[in-house]
């Protein structure tokens, strides 16, 4: 194990000693790691903070949860301090009120005796800890669930219509000679790069001709026809020989029964690839709902946590919980992904 | 393998299966009509109506559009003014200063974009290089760092604007950091410079394993033994990378530029979400502006807006046409070789 990972950590380019190149390496990758995972794995962290413990400068690394003891004679249970005597001891007590700058304390174990200290010198005694409630409360105060179920609706129903129209329409560009075929394709070549901020103001105004202004279906309906989509498929059908075509032509098989039967399954993996990136445009977007939606209770959950952080009084327990949660299907995609999306995007170009 | 495939994917379609057989009937009855070669407009047309009706009417309502003035939404309800629009836009006494210009905050917002797209899109370039290269050599665990790199690409720009405006705001990580190390802390996002610095610095960051992964491709697309050789005639590396590297490496480098070039004149989000585009008018990109302008601002004015947004448009055309030409003779290179 020590000699794997001596001959792993000190791999030389050729030669016995240490090379220049070889430090810019490590340090690259070491550095990159800690910037390119640390920023969110921060946050993380400090969505489990309590909203005290945000406010505190400098941030501790670990989130801490003050401890409290239930003391004989009290009815609540009591918050604990580390508490400085004027005979120079410390004690762990418990506060059952404060007055002022003073606070009278409890020792836990003699519940009769009470003292009076100073709040100068008393530290709250904690624990690490998770502050839970940062991702239980939003779920039942606020509209936290409403944007989550919107979010939800969005990418699913959005990336269903896409895989279908895209793969509908890359069928027909593969597979059948047609007048208008390569104008077609041109057509859809040339706007693949046409993005959303140019057409945003005449679009913004054909959502509302045709009902679709603050509708969730606004959102999802001006995104499936991607160009991409259309491009990626019709490249991959390709590859699939006209025989097999043939051979169900011949079986009295529908041409619609040869895309869904014999096309579309064959076409998985580029389906697949598909599915996965739609899923990720689409829980991403945020320029476009923001515009189409107005009313809060259709929000989805990039444009509800821009509002909540837009507010003049930031609730940070709350957003970086709420952040936390809109990250997860992202996540997830790419811990169990990853490599299968970074060959994709390596070999086409696309995104 | 390709029976797998299938299989799977019978698999995943087969719960539609009902909705897919219960059209075949009607369709059939349409293929006696049409031939079978009329089935191709069947299939194409769902794809083609929701495109043609929220992608090229739009393209085209754009034109019209920025010809009109006005607060109403609907091109019939609008008043025809010609380019008074456009003239607007690129009135200036004095184009070296945007105060000067009829609509300054356009003029400050093409200024920013044109400033963030030289910046980001060097830095970025040459940190993917570096990146590539270095995921390139003989390193253990070569696809864990590549996922490394790439894991931000796929947050979403407001995840990426939140996370970063927890570490930089005034109590945040970075002013942590550096009291630790004995400096002084800063107010990082309400300081005009370093705003627009943070803008630059994490839109780099959120993207830049996108286009390292593109240079990295290409790294390994360079035969293997032209280094062999040059190692032999005892060539050193610095050499080796102008001489062989980067030539070979040109047609994915210039992909690269010209991607994050259009994708950099578009910035939004996540700055949008870091920054709003503050302190000041700072961080005002043309994005913003035509958002602002065409919807957010009480001084709504569309037909603005749309001719702004042709213009962003026509730079975006620009820039596509050479990613395409540059495409396309990297395809011819490739069938040549």
């Amino acid at each position: 194990m020590t000699a794997a990972l001596r001959t792993f950590l000190f791999r030389r380019r050729g030669g016995e000693r240490w090379h220049w190149t070889d430090v810019v390496t490590w340090v690259w990758l070491v550095g990159g790691t800690i910037l390119m995972f640390g920023p969110a794995l921060w946050l993380v962290g400090s969505s489990f903070k309590s909203p005290a413990q945000l406010a505190e400068f400098p941030p501790t690394i670990l989130p801490y949860v003050s401890r409290t003891v239930v003391v004989p004679g009290q009815d609540k249970p009591l918050p604990l301090y580390v508490v400085k005597l004027d005979n120079g001891e410390t004690r762990e007590m418990a506060e059952i009120r404060r007055i002022g700058i003073m606070a009278q304390m409890v020792d836990p174990a003699k519940p009769t005796e009470i003292v009076r200290v100073n709040i100068q010198s008393r530290t709250p005694a904690r624990e690490i800890g998770l502050a839970l409630s940062n991702y239980t409360e939003p779920f039942t105060h606020f509209d936290f669930l409403t944007y989550l179920g919107n979010s939800v609706f969005v990418t699913a129903v959005a990336t269903l219509i896409t895989l279908i129209t895209n793969s509908m329409a890359a069928f027909a560009l593969s597979k059948y000679q047609f007048r208008g075929r390569n104008a077609v394709m041109l057509l859809i070549l040339a706007t693949l790069m046409v993005p959303l901020s140019v057409i945003l103001v005449p679009l913004y105004s054909i959502i509302s001709a045709v009902g679709l202004f603050n509708s969730l279906w606004g959102v999802i309906l001006p995104t499936v026809a991607t160009p991409t989509g259309v491009f990626m498929l019709r490249q991959y059908m390709l590859t699939i020989p006209d025989e097999l075509m043939d051979a169900a032509r011949m079986d009295k098989a529908s041409e619609w029964q040869i895309y869904w039967r014999i096309v579309l399954p064959l076409t998985a993996p580029a389906l697949a690839v598909l599915a996965i990136f739609s899923v990720v445009w689409r829980w991403n977007d945020f320029l476009w709902p923001l515009i189409v939606l107005s009313r809060k209770e259709l929000y989805t959950l990039q444009v509800g946590l821009n509002t909540y952080a837009g507010e003049l009084n930031v609730q940070w327990h709350y957003i970086l919980a709420m952040t936390v949660v809109t990250m997860i299907p992202v996540v997830l995609v790419f811990v169990f992904l990853q490599r299968f999306i970074t060959t994709g995007i390596a070999g086409s170009g696309l995104k | 393998m390709a029976e797998v495939m299938r299989k799977a994917g019978a698999m995943l379609t087969a719960p539609f299966a009902w909705a897919a057989a219960a059209i075949d009937r009607p369709l059939r009855a349409l293929q006696n009509a049409a031939g079978t070669n009329g089935m191709a407009a069947f299939f194409l047309a769902p794809n083609m109506l929701i495109f043609g009706l929220f992608v090229l009417l739009p393209l085209v309502i754009n034109i019209a559009y920025s010809t009109t003035a006005g607060t109403a939404l609907f091109l019939p309800d609008r008043t025809f003014v010609g380019a008074e629009q456009y003239q607007r836009l690129l009135t200036c006494t004095d184009y070296t200063d945007p105060k000067s210009c009829l609509e300054d905050q356009f003029w400050i917002a093409l200024r920013n974009t044109a400033l963030f797209v030289v910046l980001q899109v060097s830095l970025m370039t040459v940190v993917a290089m570096v990146t590539a290269l270095i995921l390139n050599r003989e390193i253990m665990g070569r696809s864990f760092w590549r996922a490394v790199f790439f894991f931000p690409v796929l947050l979403s720009p407001v995840v990426v604007g939140l996370i970063w405006r927890w570490i930089l705001q005034r109590d945040g990580l970075l002013n942590a950091a550096l009291l630790q190390v004995g400096l002084e802390p800063h107010v990082w996002l309400t300081d005009r410079f370093w705003a627009f610095a943070a803008a630059v610095g994490v839109s780099v960051w959120a993207h830049v394993g996108f286009y390292a992964l593109i240079l990295l491709a290409g790294l390994q697309a360079i035969p293997k033994d032209l280094y062999e050789a040059a190692e032999m005639d005892g060539t050193r590396p610095g050499r080796v990378f102008w001489r062989i590297t980067l030539p070979l490496l040109m047609p994915n480098l210039l992909v690269v530029i010209v991607l994050a070039l259009i994708r950099a004149v578009q910035i939004f989000d996540e700055v949008f979400v870091l920054t709003g585009g503050g302190p000041g008018t700072s961080t005002l990109f043309l994005t913003q502006y035509i958002y602002e302008i065409g919807f957010a601002s009480l001084l709504k004015n569309p037909g603005l807006a749309s001719a702004a947004s042709i213009l962003m448009g026509s730079v975006l055309v620009v820039l596509t046409l050479i990613q395409l030409a540059v495409a396309r003779r990297n395809e011819a290179k490739g069938r040549r070789e």
